[in-house]
């Protein structure tokens, strides 16, 4: 299973990625793997605060739903809307077309204390 | 300490994803849930279904016997043919929904839901009429092969003509080598075969039938399609969907309840219930807004919870939210609207007739 380098990961199996001063935010390839085929994504509004920890949203698959926990707080200046007609997307590329969300961060130094990717890949290979 | 089917090594060897579903160990996924309801939709998959218990009834007054713990009429069938209905307690509540298999006057199969093998033995065993009762669970396994092209694979691996073998009609006959109780039934919507055998030859008959099905393009299935499959179809699920509180009358299944067949067990009840109305009654919905219904979501009207949904989905085939729900009997027609909160939100639905989906 692909976690690339580049990303940050949380335990609730979200990642993030900066982007300028931005932060893109989705869900791994693991987190899509448990929850089997994704068949509706519930996201915030562009305007929206997310607060680190907090849910942010909801996925579900076929056979679950689930929440989706910002990997940090910040202002929702982005959301991938097209995911509200093509949640499989989140199945079939989860680090690119399968984004969430992208956030102004209120502080970009709590990406520090997500995992990297081998502390991640560590973490799932407990699981 | 979950129980295991005479497959589980196979599911496991095949990389499915297994759960614990009432006390089982079962595959629910192999491919991916999408894959497989539309496989069965449009060609054919294969089923474990080995947790499904079965209870026989024997000696002469098996069927007299049986049929008074039945709400259908088990006179009205021939040998070789099958039966749905409910077996009930004295107040009407649902023991569980099973189909019988009329070998013959003196030698019923019922087969039963895996989480009421014990308790629906129980509840047979203690009203046995003088049948000789016997719960032969652990004697089957059983393999459903459902689709559109089953008919046509399963010819190629059996002897027996299937040609006779309509809707809800068995034969008995060896497939694959294996000897088999054949059966026209299933739980997806879809023409096919449940096939009942000795759980020694369940693996053989499983890699057989996999073997064979390639030009078909056969798909091991999971509960997951399973579930979605049948949901399209409106079928009921006990434990979600009815139970010992629930009675078919309220469950939508008076068609299976047969009140003028003379006496049984919870006739009586269900003939009160049926004069003085009914307080709530199961019903098909769709949302016509965003989200997804699931098993538990209040239904609402005016801020008010007046109902629960039992089973909801995301229809594979319909591409749009579908599910069953408890409401009141003034919601309960075609065309009414409620709202089902959805994580504290209200999603608008609108009651349909079942099956959601009809077969192609």
């Amino acid at each position: 299973m692909e976690f690339p380098d580049s990303l940050k990961y949380t335990r609730e199996h979200e990642w993030a990625r900066m982007k300028g001063s931005q932060v893109v935010i989705g869900i791994t390839a693991f987190a899509q793997d448990q929850l089997g085929d994704v068949v509706f994504v519930e996201l915030p509004d562009v305007g929206d605060t997310v607060k680190k920890g907090e849910s942010f949203g909801v996925v579900e698959s076929t056979k679950a739903v689930s929440e989706l926990f910002a990997p940090i707080s910040g202002k929702v200046v982005e959301v991938n809307g097209p995911l509200a007609d093509a949640p499989e997307t989140i199945n079939e590329d989860p680090y690119e077309e399968g984004w969430m969300i992208v956030v102004e961060p209120a502080d970009p130094k709590e990406l520090d204390a997500l995992m990297d990717a081998s502390a991640y890949r560590a973490f799932v290979e407990e699981q | 300490m979950s129980q295991r089917t005479p497959l589980f090594d196979v599911h496991v060897r095949a990389g499915a994803r297994m759960v614990e579903f009432a006390g089982w160990e079962m595959p629910v996924q192999y491919a991916g849930l999408l894959e497989e309801h539309e496989t069965v939709r449009t060609r054919v998959g294969l089923f474990d279904v080995s947790h499904m218990g079965e209870v026989v009834f024997r000696g002469p007054r098996a069927l007299e016997a049986l049929n008074r713990l039945f709400t259908n009429d088990l006179s009205k069938i021939a040998d070789g043919q099958a039966q749905y209905g409910c077996l009930c307690r004295e107040t009407g509540g649902i023991v569980d929904d099973v189909v019988v298999y009329r070998r013959a006057a003196d030698d019923l199969l019922v087969c039963v839901n895996a989480g009421n093998r014990q308790k629906d033995f129980e509840w047979l065993a203690g009203h046995a009429g003088g049948a000789d009762v016997r719960n032969e669970s652990d004697a089957w396994a059983q393999l459903a092969l459902q689709g559109p092209l089953a008919a046509q694979l399963l010819q190629r691996l059996t002897p027996l003509d299937l040609s006779p073998i309509r809707s809800y009609r068995f034969g008995h006959g060896v497939v694959a080598g294996v000897p088999c109780l054949v059966a026209r039934t299933g739980y997806t919507g879809e023409d096919g075969f449940e096939l009942f055998c000795g759980p020694d030859a369940a693996s053989r008959l499983w890699d057989a039938l996999v073997e064979a099905g390639k030009p078909e393009g056969i798909q091991p299935c999971g509960l997951g399609a399973r579930d979605s499959l049948r949901l399209e179809m409106g079928y009921r699920l006990y434990g979600s969907d009815m139970d010992d509180a629930r009675t078919p009358l309220e469950a939508g299944l008076g068609w299976v309840v047969k009140l003028d067949k003379g006496e049984f067990i919870g006739r009586d009840a269900l003939l009160r219930q049926k004069e003085q109305g009914l307080a709530r009654k199961l019903v098909g919905f769709v949302l016509t807004e965003a989200g997804i219904a699931r098993h538990g979501y209040p239904v609402v009207q005016d801020g008010r919870k007046i109902g629960e949904v039992t089973s909801g989905t995301r229809s594979p085939s319909l591409k749009t939210s579908i599910g069953l729900a408890y409401v009141p009997p003034a919601l309960a027609a075609e065309g009414s609207t409620f709202a089902v909160e959805i994580r504290g939100r209200p999603a608008a639905a609108k009651v349909v007739k079942t099956p959601f989906y009809t077969r192609k």
